[in-house]
C-alpha cells in the first residue's frame, strides 16, 4: 500500500503560504524549473494579482525520504481569507496534519490563532514553521516565544525556513513524513469521501475534489451525494499533479478528484459526503453545513439590453462558485438585475471582477448591505437585505441587525486608536487580552454592517499594517434603524439607498453627499445631490457643470492623440449607468458607504 | 466642397524655442540641407499616391527661416513629384522677426498666396513672457509689409488666457489685430503642454493655467467680439472674414479629407489610414538615406474610430456632424433633443451644428453618442 500523508498549510495572510507551496512543488520536481511559475497553485488571475488564494487547489507530491521510503504527500491548499472560513474547515477535515506558518518578523497574528483552533478542532498534528528567516527584521527568539506562549505549542518543534530563498525545505518534507500520521481508514468499509472543493470545467463538467476516508471508488461506480441525495455515474477518478492525472481508483486515505455526470456545481456542496449508491455509508461525515451569504448587493447590466447575457453569465459563474446565491431583482433607477448574496466583501469583489474579466460583462453593483430583521406591528417578522424593500416605518415595531464578534490582534501601541475605531463603528462589550508582552488581542461586539465595507482597510491603515482581524457572526440585536435615500437632481435613486443607524443618519447623509459629489463626473448641467430620511432632506451637495472643455488646437498630430484620449474615457464610461440624465459610475455605489471624513 | 488632398511640409527649424510650443522643431540649423535632401527622397516615395493637391501648407517650426535657395529647391521637389490644381492655396507660416519686403516679394514669386503670421500678442509684456523674438512694433511693421506687398489673404495667430493677461489686455490685442484687416484670425487658448518647458513648470506647480471660468470668459468674449466685427467662427479657435477665407488646408484635417505630411513628425491620412513620421530630424534623415519610409507608426481606423473622429472633429467646426452618425439608437435621440433644448447644438440640413455654447464643451459632446 502507498505511504500517504495528507496535509495543509495554514497561515495568516502574507506570511508566505503560496511561496512555500511553490517551493514544495519545485522540490518534488513536478515541473521543470523553466516552466515553473511562482505561486503555481493560484491559477486565477485575480488570485495572482491580489496574492490571495480564493479557491483551494490540491497537489500530489511524490517524496523519497532520507531513509529511502517512498511517499505520496497530498498538499491541500486552503483559501486565505476570513470570508472563506468554512472552505478552510473542510479542507482541514481532509488532512491529518498541518504546517502552521508564522512570519519570522511579524509573529503570531489573529488568523494564525483562528487557523490553529480550526486545526485543533480537527485533531490535526501541527508542525510550526517559522518562515522568512532571511528577513533582516526576523526575530526568531521572539516568534518562538509566541509559539510557545500564545499558541501553546512546543517551540522546539518549530522548523525554520525561508520559502523565498528555498532554505529548510527538506526538513519540512522529513517532518511531514515523520510527524504526521498516515491516514487511517479501511478499503473494505462502505465508501465515504469528503468533498472539500468543486470546480466547473466547460469540457469536463463538475470536478469534485475529495478526500476518501473509507472504501474505494472506481470509474463506472454510481455514487451518491448524501446531503443532496443525488446519484451520479463516475466517469473518471484521479489525482492532481498540477494537471489532472487519471487513476484506476481512489481508495481510503487518498486525495484526488472525481468526475461524474454532475451537471452543475450547485448540485455539489462543499462538506457533503460521497458514498456508493449500491453500498451506502450509514451517515454523513461530520461538519457539513450550508454556507450562508452575509453581504448582499444587486448586479445590473450597464446596458439594459444585456440583461439576458448577464443572466447567462451568472448561471455559468455559479457553476464555479457555489457560495454565490442570486435571484431576480429590479430597480426603478437601474432596471432589471439580480440580487446576490456573498460570503463577504472580498467574495463580492471577486465575483464582480470575474464577471467582468472572464464573462465580459459590463455591470454595476449597488451598495452592499447586510440582512436586517424587522418585527412589524401585525406581529410578523420580515427579513430585508435590500434597502428598496425597507418596510413602512410606521409599521415597524422593532428592528434588528446582525452582530459579529471581532477579534483584533495588534501591537500594544495602537490600542487607543483601534478602540476608538471600534467605538466609532458602534463596537460594544470590549475585551482586552495580553497574550504576550507588547501585543494585545482586542475583542468587540460590532454590527456587521459597520465592518463589511472599509473597516479592515481602516484598521490596517491606522496600525500601519500590523493589525489583523478575524470575526464570527454571533447574533441579531435590536437597533434603531432608518433608511437613507439619495436624490440626484430631485430624483430618488433607489439603488443608492442604504439602511443606517438613526444616530448616525445625519453624519452618513452628509458623507454620502460629499462622496457622491467627488465620484459622479461633472456634466454640462448642474447636478444636485440630496440625502433624505423619510422624505426629509438632511444633506445636500452640488456638482458644478463643465464651463469649458475643449482643447485649443486640433491638427495633424493632435487628432490621433485626442481620439485615444476619448477612447480611454469611453472605456471609463462603460462603468457608468445613466440614471435620468446623470451618469453614475460604479464607484459612487461604494462611495455612499465610505465613512471617512478625510 | 473640394475633396482634393492637401499637402503639408513640416519645416522643423527655429532660431530659438518658445517655452510653450509643442510642435516639433530644433535649433540646429546646420541640419537644414540634410532635411531638404531627405524630403526629396520622401516626396519620391509618395509620388503617385495622391491626386492633385489643392492646398499646400508650409508649417513648422519656422518655414520663413528657409533661404531663397532652399525655398527654390523645395519648390522644385514638390513640382517634380506632385500635381497641384490651378487654384491651389499655398500657405506659409512666418515669424514677424524675419519679414522683409524682399522676402515677401520672393514668396509671392514662388506662388505663395496665403500668409499666416505668428504674432501671439500685441502686448510687449506678454511677448516677453512667451519668449518671442519680436516686439509688438516689430509685428506691426511685419504685417504692414505683408499688406504692402499685396497679400490680402493673410491670417494672424494669437493666444489668450496667458498667465498675467487680463481680458482687457487680450481685447486690446484683438483690436490691434483687426486694425490690419486680416482675412483670418486663429485665437488659441494658451495651453501648458506636457512636453514643453512651461508644461514642466506647471507640473512643478510653478505655473498655473487659467481657471475654467476665466477660460470660458475669454472664449466667449473673443467669439462675441469677432462675430460683431463680421468674422465667422468656423472652428473652435479659428475665425475667417468670409467663408472663402477659411483655411482650405486646415479644414481637410477636420473633414477626413486625405492629406500628405512631409517632414519629421508630420502626419498623413488616406483611406482610413493615418501614419506619422519620426519626431527627430536625425531619424527622419537616416530612414530616408537607408531607402526606408521615415514612418514611426501608422494606424488603420475602424468604422467605430472613424465615427468617433467625425464626431469630435465635427463638434469643433461650424459644419458639425452628420445626423446619420447619431441615428439608429433611441438613447442618442433623447441625448440630441436634450442638447437641442439646452442650446448646445442645432440641427440644420441633416447636420448637428454646435452653437457657441456647444463649442465651449466640444470635447464633452462626442461621447454622449457612444454607449
Amino acid at each position: 500500500m502507498k505511504q500517504i500523508r495528507n496535509f495543509s498549510i495554514i497561515a495568516h495572510i502574507d506570511h508566505g503560504k503560496s511561496t512555500l507551496a511553490d517551493r514544495l512543488i519545485q522540490y518534488a520536481h513536478l515541473v521543470d524549473d523553466r516552466q515553473f511559475r511562482d505561486q503555481i497553485l493560484d491559477t486565477m488571475d485575480i488570485e495572482r494579482e491580489r496574492g490571495i488564494t480564493i479557491k483551494s487547489q490540491t497537489v500530489n507530491l511524490p517524496y523519497t525520504s532520507k531513509d529511502g521510503n517512498e511517499f505520496e504527500l497530498n498538499l491541500i491548499d486552503t483559501p486565505g481569507h476570513v470570508d472563506f472560513s468554512y472552505e478552510v474547515s473542510r479542507a482541514l477535515a481532509s488532512c491529518e496534519g498541518v504546517l502552521l506558518l508564522v512570519d519570522a518578523s511579524q509573529g503570531v497574528e489573529a488568523q494564525t490563532l483562528a487557523n490553529l483552533y480550526a486545526a485543533m478542532e480537527n485533531n490535526l498534528v501541527i508542525i510550526p514553521v517559522i518562515n522568512k528567516i532571511d528577513l533582516p527584521s526576523a526575530d526568531i527568539d521572539r516568534v518562538k516565544d509566541e509559539i510557545e506562549h500564545e499558541l501553546g505549542l512546543d517551540a522546539e518543534s518549530a522548523l525554520l525556513c525561508s520559502a523565498k530563498e528555498g532554505t529548510g525545505i527538506e526538513d519540512i518534507f522529513e517532518a511531514i513524513v515523520e510527524r504526521i500520521p498516515p491516514p487511517s481508514g479501511n478499503t473494505e468499509n462502505p465508501l465515504t469521501a469528503l468533498i472539500f472543493d468543486a470546480q466547473y470545467d466547460s469540457f469536463r463538467g463538475t470536478i469534485v475534489s475529495c478526500r476518501v476516508f473509507d472504501g474505494v471508488v472506481h470509474p463506472g461506480d454510481t455514487i451518491r451525494l448524501m446531503a443532496m441525495g443525488s446519484t451520479h455515474k463516475v466517469e473518471e477518478v484521479g489525482i492532481f499533479r498540477l494537471k489532472m492525472e487519471p487513476e484506476k481508483e481512489l481508495s481510503a486515505g487518498e486525495v484526488g478528484y472525481i468526475i461524474a455526470s454532475i451537471k452543475t456545481v450547485s448540485d455539489t456542496r462543499i462538506g457533503d459526503t460521497i458514498t456508493l449508491d449500491t453500498n451506502p455509508a450509514a451517515r454523513l461525515l461530520p461538519g457539513f453545513k450550508e454556507v450562508k451569504p452575509v453581504v448582499f448587493s444587486s448586479i445590473y447590466p450597464i446596458a439594459s439590453d444585456d440583461y439576458h447575457s448577464l443572466a447567462d453569465a451568472l448561471e455559468k459563474y455559479k457553476l464555479n462558485d457555489a457560495a454565490l446565491v442570486y435571484q431576480k431583482d429590479s430597480s426603478a433607477a437601474l432596471g432589471h438585475g439580480f440580487r446576490c448574496g456573498f460570503l463577504g466583501l472580498l467574495h463580492l469583489e471577486i465575483v464582480q471582477e470575474r464577471l467582468e474579466r472572464e464573462f465580459d460583462q459590463s455591470i454595476i453593483m449597488t451598495s452592499p448591505s447586510v440582512q436586517y430583521r424587522f418585527l412589524l406591528s401585525d406581529g410578523s417578522t420580515v427579513i430585508i437585505d435590500n434597502p428598496t424593500y425597507y418596510p413602512d416605518p410606521t409599521e415597524i415595531e422593532k428592528s434588528y441587525e446582525p452582530y459579529i464578534r471581532a477579534s483584533i490582534m495588534i501591537p500594544e501601541r495602537y490600542v487607543g486608536l483601534v478602540i476608538k475605531l471600534c467605538m466609532d463603528r458602534r463596537g460594544v462589550n470590549s475585551h482586552l487580552n495580553y497574550p504576550t508582552a507588547g501585543r494585545v488581542e482586542i475583542a468587540f461586539d460590532m454590527p456587521l454592517a459597520e465592518v463589511i465595507f472599509d473597516f479592515y482597510d481602516k484598521l490596517k491603515s491606522i496600525t500601519q499594517g500590523y493589525g489583523s482581524f478575524d470575526y464570527e457572526i454571533i447574533d441579531y440585536r435590536e437597533s434603531d434603524l432608518s433608511k437613507l435615500d439619495i436624490l440626484v437632481n430631485g430624483e430618488k435613486v433607489d439603488a443608492l439607498s442604504t439602511i443606517v443607524h438613526r444616530d448616525r443618519a445625519r453624519e452618513r447623509a452628509v458623507n454620502a453627499c460629499e462622496k457622491l459629489r467627488d465620484e459622479i463626473p461633472r456634466q454640462q448641467f448642474k447636478i444636485a445631490i440630496q440625502g433624505a430620511i423619510g422624505g426629509k432632506i438632511i444633506s445636500r451637495s452640488t456638482i458644478t457643470p463643465f464651463r469649458k472643455d475643449v482643447t485649443a488646437k486640433c491638427y495633424g498630430g493632435d487628432i490621433s492623440r485626442k481620439r485615444k484620449l476619448l477612447e480611454k474615457q469611453k472605456k471609463g464610461k462603460k462603468r457608468m449607468k445613466i440614471v435620468g440624465s446623470v451618469e453614475i459610475p460604479q464607484s459612487a455605489f461604494m462611495a455612499v458607504l465610505k465613512t471617512d471624513n478625510e | 466642397m473640394s475633396s482634393n488632398p492637401g499637402l503639408y511640409v513640416h519645416v522643423p527649424f527655429c532660431k530659438t524655442k518658445c517655452p510653450y510650443c509643442d510642435f516639433y522643431s530644433i535649433t540646429d540649423l546646420s541640419l537644414m540641407d540634410a532635411w531638404l535632401k531627405a524630403l526629396k527622397h520622401e516626396a519620391a516615395i509618395y509620388r503617385d499616391e495622391f491626386s492633385a493637391f489643392d492646398s499646400l501648407y508650409l508649417g513648422g517650426g519656422t518655414p520663413s527661416l528657409l533661404s531663397y535657395q532652399q525655398m527654390e529647391t523645395l519648390k522644385d521637389i514638390l513640382r517634380t513629384h506632385f500635381d497641384f490644381t490651378p487654384d491651389v492655396e499655398i500657405t506659409i507660416e512666418v515669424n514677424p522677426d524675419d519679414m522683409t519686403r524682399e522676402k515677401l516679394k520672393f514668396l509671392e514669386s514662388m506662388g505663395v498666396n496665403r500668409i499666416s503670421i505668428g504674432v501671439q500678442s500685441f502686448n510687449d509684456e506678454v511677448l516677453t513672457f512667451l519668449k518671442r523674438r519680436h516686439t509688438a512694433s516689430v509685428a506691426e511693421k511685419a504685417i504692414d509689409l505683408i499688406r504692402l506687398c499685396g497679400f490680402s489673404n493673410f491670417g494672424i495667430d494669437l493666444m489668450y488666457g496667458i498667465p498675467g493677461q487680463t481680458e482687457d489686455c487680450w481685447l486690446e490685442t484683438l483690436r490691434c489685430a483687426l486694425a490690419f484687416q486680416p482675412a483670418h484670425l486663429s485665437c488659441y487658448q494658451f495651453t501648458l503642454e506636457e512636453r514643453t518647458p512651461y508644461g514642466r513648470l506647471k507640473a512643478e506647480g510653478k505655473l498655473h493655467p487659467a481657471g475654467e471660468c476665466e477660460e470660458k470668459r475669454f472664449f466667449l468674449s473673443t467669439s462675441d467680439f469677432l462675430k460683431s466685427k463680421g468674422f465667422i467662427h468656423y472652428e473652435v479657435s479659428n475665425f475667417a472674414k468670409t467663408q472663402k477665407r477659411e483655411s482650405r488646408h486646415n479644414k481637410k484635417y477636420w473633414q477626413h479629407i486625405p492629406y500628405l505630411g512631409l517632414g519629421p513628425a508630420a502626419h498623413s491620412f488616406k483611406n482610413g489610414m493615418r501614419w506619422w513620421n519620426h519626431r527627430s530630424v536625425e531619424r527622419y534623415c537616416q530612414a530616408l538615406t537607408a531607402g526606408e519610409k521615415p514612418v514611426e507608426a501608422s494606424e488603420t481606423l475602424s468604422p467605430e474610430q472613424l465615427r468617433l473622429e467625425r464626431l469630435f472633429l465635427g463638434f469643433r467646426t461650424k459644419g458639425g456632424v452628420p445626423l446619420d452618425d447619431v441615428s439608429g439608437n433611441p438613447k442618442y435621440d433623447s441625448t440630441l433633443s436634450r442638447l437641442k433644448q439646452s442650446r448646445h447644438v442645432t440641427v440644420r440640413k441633416n447636420r448637428i451644428i454646435p452653437t457657441q455654447k456647444g463649442y465651449l464643451i466640444a470635447d464633452r459632446l462626442p461621447l454622449m453618442f457612444f454607449d
